[in-house]
């Protein structure tokens, strides 16, 4: 199979999209940068594609909720080409204020099926972090089982978060432990040592570790598939050495742990 | 019909809005409150009610934590309060205010086929029940600012939304061809002119000549384009000064005909002169932002601009505005450069000053620190532009006038850099659309604030839409790479009046005032020319491209219009329709205001020692100045920041093992696929301007390089950026104070070969009040010049932090430690005044920098913090706990001006000289170290240990964890 194409949805207030296409680009895909409204034109231009990558940023300027609009009018115009995508194997991921849409939109978690309406509820969201702002800092990460593509192979990262509305959150009790069982929970915060210690991580571990508060941890979850990721850790932030925030005291190493989310998407297609 | 939704928290769900009212009453000393929030939408359209419920539950509240109540506006289920509350208040954006979430949802409505005509949002609060002042105080102080936003106590009693009335054209005339002197002031005192006599008989005369009177939209332009803030008068202006000259302050006196042109600008034509064809300046001091040179295809700029005035008013619009303004200098900069990143400085009065202790008008400081941060945040965050460097000072004179200094660094393509509106090019507005915000905020900004400058002045407070801004950059880099516009400029202070004026200067303009798009119906002419609404700018596009731009704008819904040509007149010409309202020539407008000579005097305070220093130990001492404002941590501050974004983060504002040590500067890759990167610091000490100006500004110039160098950035290719804040420079002393400082902003550019790219003045910095005995009071704030730097590493992995990184390893101090304690943290945290303001060894210095640059691009320095605020032992402390290790220095190794200072320990622990170091080496490395420094005063004088202590000769043995526990607890306010 030639080079995967990547298509990086742009809309109003993206703006992780040129870095993001840069770590495709970095591992072997061939990335570009589309705006929302030439989708929304034109939505068989998704068929070109393998990938498709919704960025950070504030999409619409996060107003009413992060990532809602956006969500909507994804929800509204686009769910069956979405749909269609998903069914024909190709992989979704969404980062950051991608997560928050692609969540939001009911392209990631299926809607709860025992409440049939037109307007089902989506069994869990993503909403204001416990600190009330906006925070930018590294995070220790783990990865939960082997159900998510893009997280193949990996055990730990160390990447930064962002963001003021990460905090997963699930409908209810039953939701969590529902998503936990089909193991979409698929990538959580963690101390430092988390993995050495063995620890099962059930318990929330505190904040900071756990930036915004997320419930079980969770910053990244994936559909039925394994084919559909959402997280709120920045990936393409930390894809160089020089940007590991301790390569002045010799850590990390040639490249950076999120190198592996983008080099995993295009392999799949390999 | 008129449809309320309020959103509220599910149950489980924590109110945090609540939680923080409730943490500030009590700040303010009302106790016990419970509260309940919520907030909401007004949604005014022909909708039934499944329509409003079905956009409620899909677009405005998320199920999974929120559950709404829906209603006409009036109707009881709404004002329903919860068990504790009684007493219901409703906030919401004053008629006119950007209210982005509204516009957004509105544009969302569209996208859902609903009727809607109109939306506002709005927080709705239940207070427990409270007495009528304390209601008050709540209203007033924490739920709302009335600069902006509305209060209606109980429940909303209105049942339409205003959106605007048809204006009818009405040309208005001013009669100033028959007033007195007298008269005149008053007409620019309540005109808020805001000229001088001198300006107001000039045009008095002028239409004398042409026989007739002024429409107010031509003495509108006028006031702005003559504005202290557009036109930089003053600095720019005739100055007779005499006091004192050079380093050393002999008196004696100078004439300016220009004095910014005969100092500032004078130093860098001189080294570009001396450069010749190594010259590395590309624009400076012509466009909106200073340009020099970075790789073969790019050039970058960097710009910093004030925002003080709107900031003490309204703090999160003040500071939102200014970030937003200052990156539209960058694109408008050439042909429109690319935001990299953002600089932040601020200057507050201590947090915590007592709220009982305000002069009236005033919100408290924590308050303005908050919105501030606040502002900068949700602007620069969601332009996805990195905040990377700042700083913050705190001094009770910025209690009623704070500063707000916002920067921008851009990247621009070489063959970008130069812009040419040509004879005939359309003149085209794009980008957010004109409103009545920000009138008189061009002139306001050159007035001094008082008590009654809310009520005044309130039209001159903006809220921003960051992602308004975000659409225009994107298009206009795409349209600048496809060559669609001749030359772009933004809409900042004096809004259209000012882009089309300075663009259309050499050639002339013709604009047709009613074809400018407004928020809503009723805007005069005179307010959509001088209107500063936010997120525009003004292109001038050839008539061929003008179909291509359109499609492109469109493609991305940013509106664009043309209003206008720049016709070969050399006039300005205006129509609203038919009618011809304002007809002026260029020449007149930019060339005719007077020269006024204004008067400057500067003597130094004489010297006087500083008295003994209190029996302290200088451990405890040590800890006061860690935990002292201006050098505590402010991570509290940074982490709201995204500092990360755009993926070129090198050196981040904090640094370590634990990610929180304080960095000296910011380095980042403008460009991903390369190594090359900038370095980003600051420089400013408003204490040492108390002394001597002079010594302040080549200490802010010597701390902003020495930072960059720090890091590895190159000493030959740093250029430098001036912001002055001061106070009334009508005052001869004030304005003394000032040219002294620019004074030795030449002397010590010149001397270093560091160039001053751009700068601003913002003057008038000053608040009067009347206190309750009717007693006038004038708090003018200290000589605050900010110099920002931007530094140049050719590659990034040449880098150092300033964290000590393994035990064993040898330090060394680059530079001499005098007996410099004037001003210095020391004598601050000692209650001590007096003693030598730190001065600069030009040669020494410049010998040290590069010999620095050297080393650690040589890979000889493991770790390298400069030696600022608190001095040696600050920077030692500073450097063990942000690397978890500990540190032995030896005072006697210390390098002096005179051996016996290394037997006084204030000296040798806190002095502040310039030009200092503190610097990490492995043993190994150790010779070779030296012999780079060769040349340069520089000594080893201690070592890295692996304890978590700081030891320093007998005089200070402290655990590093409690230093950095002291050096963290004053600014975290969670």
């Amino acid at each position: 199979m030639p080079t995967p194409r990547v298509l990086i949805l742009r809309a109003p207030g993206t703006n992780c999209d040129v870095e993001t296409a840069y770590a495709f680009e970095q591992a072997g895909g061939q990335a570009q940068r589309v705006h929302i409204n030439r989708v929304l034109e034109q939505p068989g231009i998704l068929s070109d594609y393998q990938i498709l990558c919704v960025p950070g940023g504030f999409s619409y300027g996060d107003d009413i909720a992060a990532g809602r609009i956006l969500a909507n009018q994804i929800r509204h115009h686009l769910a069956d080409c979405l749909g269609q995508f998903r069914a024909d194997g190709k992989l979704i991921l969404g980062i950051c204020n991608g997560f928050q849409v692609l969540i939001k939109a009911g392209v990631l978690l299926d809607a709860i099926p025992d409440r049939p309406s037109e307007n089902p509820t989506p069994p869990a969201t993503l909403t204001w972090n416990d600190s009330g702002k906006f925070e930018d800092r590294w995070v220790h990460l783990k990865v939960e089982g082997d159900k998510s593509v893009f997280l193949s192979g990996i055990r730990r990262m160390y990447l930064p978060v962002a963001h003021a509305e990460g905090k997963f959150v699930a409908r209810d009790a039953q939701q969590l432990t529902t998503l936990e069982q089909a193991s979409q929970l698929v990538l959580r915060y963690c101390d430092k040592d988390a993995q050495e210690k063995g620890d099962q991580q059930n318990n929330e571990v505190p904040y900071p570790l756990n930036p915004n508060g997320s419930q079980k941890n969770v910053a990244g979850v994936c559909d039925t598939t394994g084919r559909v990721l959402g997280l709120m850790p920045h990936p393409e932030r930390h894809i160089d050495p020089t940007q590991h925030p301790h390569w002045t005291r010799g850590a990390g190493g040639p490249s950076g742990d999120g190198l592996t989310i983008f080099l995993n998407a295009v392999a799949y297609f390999r | 019909m008129l449809w309320e939704i309020d959103i509220h928290a599910r149950e489980g769900i924590p109110d945090r809005v609540a939680a923080a009212i409730v943490t500030e009453a009590n700040d303010l000393g009302i106790t016990n409150l419970k509260v309940s929030t919520a907030h909401g939408y007004l949604i005014q359209g022909r909708i039934e009610r499944a329509q409003v419920d079905r956009l409620a539950n899909e677009l405005l509240a998320d199920q999974v934590v929120q559950r709404t109540v829906v209603a006409p506006v009036g109707d009881a289920v709404l004002n329903q309060a919860p068990p504790h509350g009684s007493c219901l208040v409703h906030v919401l954006p004053k008629p006119g205010v950007m209210d982005p979430v509204a516009q957004s949802a509105l544009a969302a409505l569209a996208d859902l086929d609903l009727p809607v005509d109109e939306v506002r949002t709005f927080h709705k609060f239940w207070l427990s029940p409270l007495p009528a002042d304390q209601l008050q105080v709540i209203t007033g102080k924490i739920l709302a600012n009335d600069a902006i936003e509305q209060v209606i106590v109980g429940p909303l009693d209105f049942d339409h939304l205003e959106i605007g009335a048809p204006y009818r054209l009405e040309l208005q005339h001013v009669a100033i061809r028959q007033l007195d002197d007298a008269a005149l002031m008053r007409l620019s005192r309540e005109g808020q002119l805001y000229l001088q006599l001198a300006e107001m008989q000039t045009i008095q005369a002028f239409y004398n000549q042409l026989g007739r009177e002024p429409t107010d939209v031509e003495l509108e332009t006028l006031a702005q384009t003559w504005s202290e803030h557009c036109s930089h008068k003053t600095l720019a202006g005739r100055i007779d000064y005499r006091g004192a000259i050079g380093p050393q302050g002999e008196s004696g006196q100078r004439q300016f005909d220009n004095m910014l042109k005969e100092t500032i600008f004078a130093a860098t034509t001189e080294i570009r002169a001396r450069l010749a064809d190594q010259d590395w300046c590309v624009s400076v001091f012509e466009d909106n932002a200073g340009i020099v040179r970075f790789d073969n295809e790019n050039n970058v700029v960097f710009k910093v601009e004030t925002h003080n005035h709107p900031s003490a008013l309204e703090p999160y619009g003040g500071a939102n505005t200014g970030i937003g303004g200052v990156i539209r200098d960058p694109l408008g900069t050439g042909l429109g450069a690319k935001p990299v990143c953002n600089t932040d400085v601020f200057c507050f009065a201590p947090p915590e000053t007592p709220a009982d202790q305000l002069p009236p008008g005033v919100l408290h400081p924590r308050r303005v620190l908050k919105g501030v941060v606040a502002g900068v945040r949700d602007y620069g965050n969601r332009m996805g532009i990195p905040t990377v460097n700042g700083a913050i000072y705190f001094d009770r004179r910025y209690l009623g006038n704070p500063l707000v200094y916002c920067g921008n660094v851009g990247i621009l393509p070489r063959d970008k850099s130069h812009k040419q509106p040509l004879p005939d090019d359309w003149i085209v507005v794009i980008g957010g659309r004109t409103g009545r915000d920000g009138i008189h905020g061009a002139t306001f900004s050159s007035a001094e604030l008082t008590d009654q400058s809310e009520t005044l002045s309130g039209g001159a407070v903006q809220i921003g839409n960051a992602i308004t801004e975000k659409m225009v950059v994107d298009i206009v880099l795409a349209a600048r790479d496809q060559g669609l516009y001749n030359a772009i400029t933004d809409c900042g202070a004096g809004g259209l009046s000012s882009a089309v004026g300075e663009m259309g200067e050499r050639i002339g303009a013709e604009v047709q005032l009613d074809q400018v798009p407004t928020k809503y119906d009723g805007l005069s002419y005179t307010e959509i020319w001088i209107s500063e609404a936010q997120e525009r700018m003004v292109l001038a596009v050839p008539a061929g491209r003008w179909d291509a731009l359109a499609a492109l704008c469109a493609s991305e819904n940013v509106e664009a219009t043309v209003i206008g040509k720049f016709s070969p007149t050399g006039r300005l010409q205006l129509k609203y329709h038919d009618q011809q309202v304002a007809d002026l020539p260029m020449d007149f407008l930019h060339d005719g205001r007077p020269k006024v000579v204004r008067q400057a005097t500067y003597t130094p305070r004489p010297p006087a020692p500083l008295p003994p220093p209190p029996r302290q130990r200088p451990d405890d001492t040590l800890r006061d100045i860690l935990g002292s404002l201006n050098v505590a941590s402010k991570e509290w501050v940074i982490r709201q920041y995204d500092h990360e974004v755009q993926g070129g983060s090198v050196m981040k504002p904090l640094v370590g093992i634990d990610n929180d040590g304080p960095s000296d500067a910011a380095v980042v890759r403008p460009r991903l696929d390369s190594r090359q990167g900038l370095v980003i610091a600051c420089g400013m000490n408003p204490h040492y301007g108390d002394l001597d100006t002079y010594h302040m500004a080549a200490s802010a110039i010597d701390e902003a390089v020495r930072n960059c160098v720090a890091v590895g950035a190159d000493p030959a290719r740093i250029a430098i950026l001036d912001n002055f804040c001061w106070g009334d420079c009508e005052q001869p002393e004030t304005l003394g104070s000032l040219v002294r400082a620019a004074m030795a902003c030449y002397d010590l550019a010149v001397g270093w070969d560091t160039p001053f790219i751009s700068g601003k003045d913002s003057l008038n910095n000053e608040f009067t009040f009347e206190d309750e005995s009717g007693q006038r009071h004038t708090i003018s704030i200290p000589p605050s010049l900010l110099i920002s730097a931007l530094g140049q590493i050719r590659d990034v992995a040449r880098c150092v932090s300033m964290d000590f990184k393994a035990p064993g390893n040898l330090l060394y101090q680059v530079g001499i430690t005098k007996d410099e304690l004037g001003g210095s943290h020391f004598a601050l945290v000692s209650g001590l005044d007096g003693g030598s303001v730190p001065q600069v060894d030009l040669a020494q210095a410049r010998r040290s920098f590069a010999a620095m640059h050297r080393a650690i691009d040589s890979g000889l320095v493991r770790a390298c913090h400069d030696l600022s605020e608190g001095g040696l032992a600050v920077a030692a402390a500073e450097m063990a706990f942000a690397g978890g290790y500990g540190a032995t220095i030896q005072p006697a190794q210390i390098p002096c001006s005179t051996p016996h200072l290394a037997g006084r320990p204030e000296v040798i622990l806190f002095s502040e000289s310039n030009s200092r170091f503190l610097c990490e080496v492995e043993t190994a490395k150790a010779a070779a170290f030296e012999d780079m420094l060769t040349g340069v005063a520089c000594a080893q004088v201690g070592q890295v240990t692996d304890r978590s202590r700081l030891t320093i000769g007998d005089w200070i043995d402290a655990d590093t964890r409690q230093l950095k526990q002291a050096w963290q607890r004053p600014l975290s306010f969670d």
